[in-house]
C-alpha cells in the first residue's frame, strides 16, 4: 500500500475484500484537518477505523481521551462537528452515522488545543473535585466566589466551566440551508427496515395496506447489511433483501424512506420523522432542502426497531479501542474494517464467543475471552475453543492500559492469579436491550425481564405491533426475526380489518420466545475501582458517582439521573441506562425491576432545529399582517411598529425630524387642523339577526338594546369575573344589523368570547357573528377641519353637525366608493371613521390625505394616536388595564340600570367594592419636562423603606405638545380619593414627584367632540 | 398531537385546529343576580380538576367555529368521546382507561 495514495493511515485496517463499501470509489475527507481516504459506503467512523484512528474525542467532564464505541446511533463518544462552511456547521453528529463524501470536513470536539494534547484533561487529575451532583452543587453557587449577575462567579468561573464542559459549538450565524416538511397518512408505519421490518412491510403491503417503511440508515436491511453469511428461508440474506425491497417498491401503496429517523411518537399515532436528504452528498445543490420533516398519522405502527448492545462496566472501559463486540462485527462485515489486530473479548453473553470466533476467522488474534460469568453455553464455548481462543471464565477486569489507545488489559482470574494481556482492542459483549423508545413514548409499559437482563414491552398496546429484536428476540436466528415481522404485518392487517395473504399465524408473542442465551448478572465492580469504571460515557458518569448519589440518600432513579446526569446527554443513555440501573440496584440491594426506568422522551436521536422549523423561518416564522393602506404609508416614509401580528405606521417623519418632533407635529395638526390615520387593524364584527340587539345587550356593559338605528355607542366588554377585556364601538345599522369594533389585538379573542356565549349559554338567540376585519379598510379623519376636508368628497352623506352628530353613522359614498361613515373620535376632536371595501383603502387614504394636506393637515401614526387619546384620558385596554381592573376601577360606566350582562354579577362581589382597589388617575410630574417611564412603580413616601409595597404604577406616559408638558396615566390604590395629592416615583436616577389629577388632561368637558 | 372528532364536522381533525375552552357543564345561572357571593365564586373559580376522565370544552376555532364537549382522560390524554354542547354528559366505563 502506498501512503500517498490512501492518505495517512492508508486503510491499513481494511480487509482485502468484503463489506458493502464500493472499493472502486475512493472518497477523500479530512478529520481535524488531516486528509484521509475511505470508500463510498463508509461512515466517518468506519473510514477512521480503517485508517487506524480510534481517538476521536475528549470526554465531557474529565476530557479523557475517547474512541469509537459503537457502529450506530447509540454511539456515545464519537461526536464530531461537520463543517460545510462557516454558516453551515453542525455539532454533535455521531461519526457512526455521518456518511463520508469527497470534501467532508469533520473536526473533533471538546479539546483544546488538540485532541492528542488537551489542557482540559487536567480535569481528570482533579476528578475527586467533580463528584456526583457537581453541577448542582456548583451552579447553586458558592457565595464566597462572589455570586450575583456581576460577581466574579458569573463573570469568570461560570463561563470557564461552561466552556470546558461544552459539547460542540453551535454556529453563530443563520443557517443558509433550506428545510422542508410534509404531512402523510398511512395504514401501517413500519419503523426499522431490518429483516423483521421488511417482512412486516411486505406482509402489510400484500394485504393491501398503505405502508410507510422508514429506516435511519442509508440503505434498508438493518442487521442483514453486516451479516453476509446469513440465510433467510434458504436464501442468502443479501438476495432476500434485494428481492424484498424490489417487491415493496412495486407497490404504489408503499413508501420506503431511508436516512429517515422516526424520532418521536405522539398522541393518536402521530409520528415525527426526519429525512436527511443532502448531508451525504458532496454537492448539495442549491434549492434542494437539506432535511425533510414528516408528520405521519398512522393507523397502526410496527416497531421493528432492533436492539442496542450494552457495554460492560470495568475500570478503564472508556479507553479508545475499548468498544462493543457487535460493533466490531459490523465494522468487519459491513465495512471491511478490522478494529484491531489483537483483541480481548470481555463478555457476559454467549454471542461474545461467537463474535470472537468470527473475528478470529478473519485474522484477528483473539488473546482471550474474558467471561465475567461463571460459565458459558456449551456450543459457544466449543466454537471458541475450535478457533483456538483461550477462555477465562469467572474473571474480573482490574483495568486497562494505554494512553490514547488501549494497549493492555489486566484480569483477575478465578483461581486468584492475575494476568496482563497485550491488546490493541477490547471488545465488550454485555447483552442487548430491545429498542423500545417509541413504544415507551406511546405510553407502553416496560417490565424488567431478568432472563434477558433487559426491559421488555409488557402489555400489547392498541395499534402497535412489535417485531424482531425489539420484542426481545435479541439473539435469535434471523428466520425468527423474519417470522416475527411477518406476524406483525398480518397482525396490523387484522387490526385494520384487512386480511393478509400471509400464512403466518399470530405467533411469536413474547411468552413464546426462546430463552435468551444467557443470564447476565452485571458483574459488580470492586468498590475501589468504581471511580475509573464508566457507565455513561457521554456525560462522564462513573460507577462511583452512582454509589455516591445513593449514599447521599437518592432513591428514585429519576432523582439519581438528574443528580448524576447519567442518561442525560445527547445519547439519552442508549448504552448506559441498563448498566446504571443494574449498578444502582446493586448499591441499594433492590431488584432492578423495583427501581424502574427513567422516562423515554422524543427525540430518539437529536433533530436539527432547521428540520423542526422547516419552512417556518424568516418572514414565514410568524407572518405579519399588513393593512390595505400599508404600501401607501411606506411610500410616505412611515416608520412602523408591530402591534400584535400587524405592522402599523407609527409616525411619518419629515426629512430631518426625530420621532419626538414628528409625533409633536402630528398631534398638533390633529388639534389645530386635521389628521388622517389608518385604523384598518381595528377588529370588526358584523352581528346580524332578530336577536342581535338582545345578544349584544347581554355581552356589553352598555345599553345596546335601546340604541337607535343610525347611532353608535362606546361599549365595554367584561369577562364573567367582571374584568375589562376589550372595548369598542357598537353601531346599529338597522334593527337587525350591528357593526361592532374591537381592539386591534382583541379581534379574534372577542369573536371567540362572543361565539362561546352565543353557542353555549344563549343558544336560543337567533343571531350570527361574522368577522369583517379584513373586509373594511378604515381611514380616520380627525380634527377641527375634518368636516371641511370630507364634505367635497362625499355623496349621499349629510355631514351637517346636527344631522351626523357625534356617535352617529350613515352609509353613502366617499370618493365614489361605497362607505360606512361613522362620526366617532378617539382623539377628542371632531372626527370621522370612513369604512370602505378593503380594496379601495389605499386610494381613499391617499386621496383623503391629499385633501387634508391642502388645509395644513397631515398623516399621523399610532404614536400620535396614543398621545392624543391619553390627553383625553381614554384608555387602551391591555396597556392601561391588565385584565384585573373592573370598569369601576377605570372610571367607566358599570351598567347599573341593566338587569344582567356578562360580568355584572361579579361587580357586586365584596372584594370588587372595597375602596382601595386600583383606580385609573392622571399624573402630572412636578417638572413638566420629565416624562415618566411606563411601568414605573408609585409610592406614597419619597424614600420608602426597602420592602415597601408600591401603591400603583404608571401605565401610559408621553410628552403632550398641545399642553406643553408631560402627562401620564396610572393606576393607584384608591387613586380617585387622592386627587391633588403628591406621590412619588422612585427611579434609579432619583425620586420623581408627581401630582394625582383627573385623567382627562385636555378639553375635559368634551366640547371639541361636538364641533 | 391529539386527533379530535368534531361532532359538528363529523371528522377527526388535528388538535391544532382546536382551542381548549375549560371544563364543560359549568352552567351560568339564569339569573346571576340571585346567586349568593359564595355560589357565584364557585361558578367562577372552582373546577373539578380530576385525575381521570374530565368533561371539557373545545372550540373548533380553525374549522367550523363551533364549540364541542369532550371526555378526556387527564393522565393518558385519551379522548373517549366528543359530543355537542347541551347534550348530557356520557358516562365512561372506567375499564376503558387509563391505558388506551
Ligand atoms: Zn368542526
Amino acid at each position: 500500500m502506498i501512503e500517498d495514495d490512501k492518505g495517512p493511515g492508508g486503510n491499513r485496517f481494511r480487509t482485502a475484500s468484503g463489506g458493502r463499501i464500493d472499493r472502486s470509489q475512493p472518497v477523500r475527507f479530512t478529520f481535524d484537518g488531516r486528509a484521509y481516504q475511505g470508500y463510498a459506503g463508509d461512515t466517518l467512523a468506519s473510514a477512521l477505523l480503517a485508517n487506524g484512528v480510534h481517538l476521536v474525542g475528549r470526554s465531557f467532564k474529565y476530557h479523557r481521551p475517547r474512541g469509537i464505541v459503537a457502529a450506530g446511533p447509540e454511539e456515545p463518544n464519537a461526536l464530531v462537528t461537520v463543517r460545510r462552511d462557516w454558516r453551515r456547521t453542525t455539532p454533535n453528529l455521531r461519526a457512526t452515522e455521518v456518511e463520508i463524501h469527497d470534501g467532508l470536513d469533520a473536526v473533533s470536539q471538546n479539546r483544546f488545543p488538540s485532541l492528542r494534547f488537551d489542557f482540559g484533561a487536567l480535569n481528570d487529575r482533579l476528578s475527586p473535585l467533580f463528584p456526583a451532583g457537581f453541577y448542582y452543587k456548583t451552579f447553586m453557587g458558592p457565595e464566597r466566589f462572589g455570586r450575583g449577575a456581576s460577581g466574579a462567579w458569573a463573570r469568570i468561573y461560570e463561563p470557564v466551566i461552561r466552556r470546558m464542559a461544552g459539547l460542540g459549538r453551535a454556529p453563530v450565524d443563520g443557517d443558509t440551508d433550506s428545510y422542508a416538511s410534509r404531512h402523510a397518512h398511512c395504514d401501517v408505519l413500519v419503523v426499522g427496515a431490518g429483516p423483521a421490518g421488511l417482512a412486516a412491510a411486505l406482509a402489510a403491503a400484500e394485504g393491501g395496506a398503505r405502508v410507510m417503511l422508514a429506516d435511519e440508515q442509508a440503505e434498508a436491511g438493518g442487521s442483514l447489511l453486516g451479516a453476509p453469511d446469513v440465510m433467510i428461508g434458504g436464501e442468502p440474506a443479501a438476495d432476500w433483501r434485494e428481492g424484498a425491497l424490489a417487491r415493496l417498491m412495486s407497490f404504489e401503496t408503499v413508501t420506503v424512506l431511508t436516512r429517515t429517523t422516526v424520532f418521536g411518537a405522539y398522541p393518536d399515532h402521530l409520528f415525527g420523522l426526519v429525512e436527511r436528504l443532502t448531508d451525504h452528498l458532496p454537492d448539495q445543490g442549491r434549492g434542494v432542502p437539506r432535511e425533510r420533516l414528516w408528520q405521519v398519522r398512522a393507523r397502526h405502527v410496527v416497531l421493528a426497531t432492533g436492539a442496542l448492545e450494552r457495554p460492560l462496566v470495568f475500570p478503564g472501559n472508556d479507553r479508545p479501542g475499548v468498544m462493543l463486540a457487535g460493533a466490531a462485527a459490523t465494522y468487519l462485515h459491513r465495512y471491511g474494517v478490522l478494529v484491531g489486530t489483537r483483541s480481548v473479548v470481555v463478555t457476559t453473553t454467549d454471542s461474545g464467543y461467537r463474535i470472537a470466533a468470527d473475528l478470529a476467522e478473519h485474522g484477528v488474534r483473539i488473546e482471550a475471552i474474558a467471561d465475567l460469568r461463571g460459565r458459558a453455553g456449551e456450543a459457544a464455548e466449543a466454537a471458541a475453543r475450535a478457533a483456538g481462543i483461550p477462555i477465562h471464565g469467572g474473571v474480573s477486569v482490574l483495568g486497562t492500559g494505554g494512553r490514547l489507545r488501549v494497549s493492555s488489559i489486566r484480569l483477575a482470574l478465578r483461581d486468584g492469579r492475575r494476568e496482563r494481556l497485550e491488546a490493541d482492542s477490547v471488545l465488550m459483549s454485555g447483552g442487548r436491550s430491545p429498542t423500545l423508545h417509541l413504544f415507551s413514548q406511546l405510553r407502553g409499559r416496560l417490565v424488567w425481564d431478568a432472563r434477558h437482563h433487559a426491559f421488555l414491552a409488557q402489555d400489547p398496546l392498541g395499534g402497535v405491533s412489535l417485531a424482531g429484536a425489539a420484542t426481545g428476540l435479541v439473539e435469535a436466528p434471523v428466520d425468527d426475526a423474519f417470522e416475527s415481522g411477518t406476524a406483525a404485518g398480518v397482525q396490523a392487517l387484522a387490526a385494520l380489518g384487512m386480511s393478509g395473504v400471509g400464512t403466518v399465524a399470530l405467533g411469536a408473542s413474547m411468552q413464546s420466545l426462546p430463552p435468551a442465551d444467557s443470564v447476565v448478572p452485571v458483574a459488580p465492580v470492586a468498590r475501589h475501582l468504581e471511580a475509573a469504571s464508566f457507565i455513561d460515557f457521554q456525560n462522564d458518569v462513573t460507577a462511583k458517582d452512582l454509589r455516591l448519589a445513593a449514599q447521599e440518600g437518592f432513591r428514585s432513579i429519576e432523582h439519581i439521573k438528574r443528580y448524576t446526569t447519567t442518561g442525560m446527554a445527547t445519547d439519552q443513555g442508549k448504552t448506559s441506562n441498563v448498566n446504571a440501573l443494574s449498578h444502582v440496584s446493586g448499591v441499594l440491594g433492590r431488584p432492578v425491576g423495583d427501581i424502574g426506568h427513567t422516562t423515554f422522551r422524543a427525540p430518539y436521536t437529536p433533530v436539527t432545529f432547521g428540520a423542526l422549523a422547516a419552512e417556518c423561518r424568516g418572514t414565514l416564522f410568524d407572518p405579519v399582517r399588513l393593512t390595505p393602506i400599508d404600501p401607501a404609508a411606506r411610500e410616505r416614509g412611515a416608520i412602523f411598529e408591530a402591534v400584535g401580528p400587524w405592522q402599523r405606521a407609527r409616525y411619518f417623519p419629515k426629512p430631518g425630524e426625530t420621532m419626538h418632533q414628528a409625533v409633536a407635529r402630528e398631534c398638533l395638526a390633529v388639534r389645530t387642523s386635521v389628521g388622517v390615520f389608518d385604523a384598518s387593524t381595528l377588529g370588526k364584527i358584523e352581528v346580524v339577526g332578530p336577536d342581535a340587539a338582545t345578544f349584544l345587550d347581554r355581552m356589553y356593559v352598555n345599553a345596546i338594546a335601546s340604541l337607535p338605528v343610525g347611532r353608535s355607542r362606546y361599549a365595554i366588554l367584561l369577562n364573567e369575573a367582571g374584568f375589562v377585556i376589550d372595548d369598542g364601538i357598537v353601531s346599529r345599522l338597522s334593527d337587525v344589523r350591528f357593526h361592532v369594533t374591537t381592539t386591534t389585538t382583541g379581534a379574534a379573542r372577542v369573536l371567540a368570547h362572543m361565539e362561546d356565549y352565543l353557542q353555549t349559554e344563549f343558544p336560543e338567540l337567533r343571531c350570527w357573528l361574522t368577522s369583517v376585519t379584513e373586509q373594511w379598510a378604515v381611514v380616520a379623519v380627525q380634527g377641527p377641519r375634518a368636516r371641511a376636508v370630507l364634505a367635497p368628497l362625499v355623496e349621499d352623506v349629510d355631514l351637517a353637525p346636527d344631522v351626523l352628530v357625534h356617535m352617529a353613522q350613515t352609509e353613502g359614498r366617499v370618493l365614489g366608493v361605497p362607505a360606512r361613515v361613522f362620526r366617532v373620535s378617539f382623539t377628542g376632536e371632531l372626527g370621522y371613521e370612513i369604512n370602505v371595501p378593503a380594496g379601495y383603502g389605499r386610494a381613499v387614504w391617499s386621496a383623503l390625505l391629499s385633501a387634508a394636506e391642502r388645509v395644513g393637515g397631515t398623516a399621523y401614526g399610532t404614536e400620535a394616536m396614543h398621545v392624543l387619546r391619553a390627553e383625553k384620558g381614554y384608555i387602551i385596554v391591555g396597556q392601561d388595564s391588565d385584565g384585573t381592573l373592573t370598569p369601576r376601577d377605570l372610571g367607566l360606566p358599570v351598567g347599573e340600570r341593566k338587569a344582567d350582562f356578562v360580568g355584572k354579577r361579579s361587580l357586586s362581589r365584596s372584594d370588587m367594592l372595597v375602596t382601595d382597589r386600583p383606580q385609573l388617575v392622571g399624573l402630572e410630574t412636578e417638572d413638566g419636562r420629565v416624562v415618566l417611564e411606563e411601568g414605573a412603580q408609585i409610592t406614597r413616601d419619597s424614600a420608602p423603606a426597602v420592602g415597601t409595597h408600591a401603591v400603583g404604577h404608571v401605565t401610559s406616559a408621553y410628552h403632550s405638545a398641545v399642553l406643553g408638558r408631560s402627562i401620564a396615566l396610572a393606576v393607584i390604590e384608591g387613586g380617585r380619593a387622592h386627587l391633588g395629592e403628591t406621590f412619588h416615583v422612585p427611579m434609579p436616577s432619583g425620586v420623581i414627584r408627581v401630582k394625582v389629577v383627573s385623567p382627562a388632561f385636555y378639553d375635559p368637558k368634551g366640547g371639541r367632540l361636538h364641533g | 398531537m391529539l386527533q379530535i372528532r368534531c361532532p359538528w364536522c363529523g371528522e377527526d381533525r388535528p388538535e391544532i385546529e382546536f382551542r381548549y375552552a375549560g371544563e364543560a357543564h359549568v352552567v351560568r345561572a339564569r339569573l346571576p343576580a340571585d346567586e349568593s357571593d359564595a355560589a357565584w365564586a364557585e361558578y367562577l373559580y372552582l373546577r373539578t380538576n380530576p385525575k381521570g376522565w374530565h368533561a371539557e370544552r373545545w372550540h373548533h376555532v380553525h374549522g367550523c367555529g363551533r364549540f364541542l364537549n369532550a371526555i378526556r382522560h387527564t393522565v393518558t390524554d385519551r379522548i373517549a368521546v366528543t359530543y355537542k354542547p347541551g347534550e348530557p354528559r356520557p358516562t365512561i366505563d372506567d375499564q376503558q382507561g387509563p391505558t388506551p
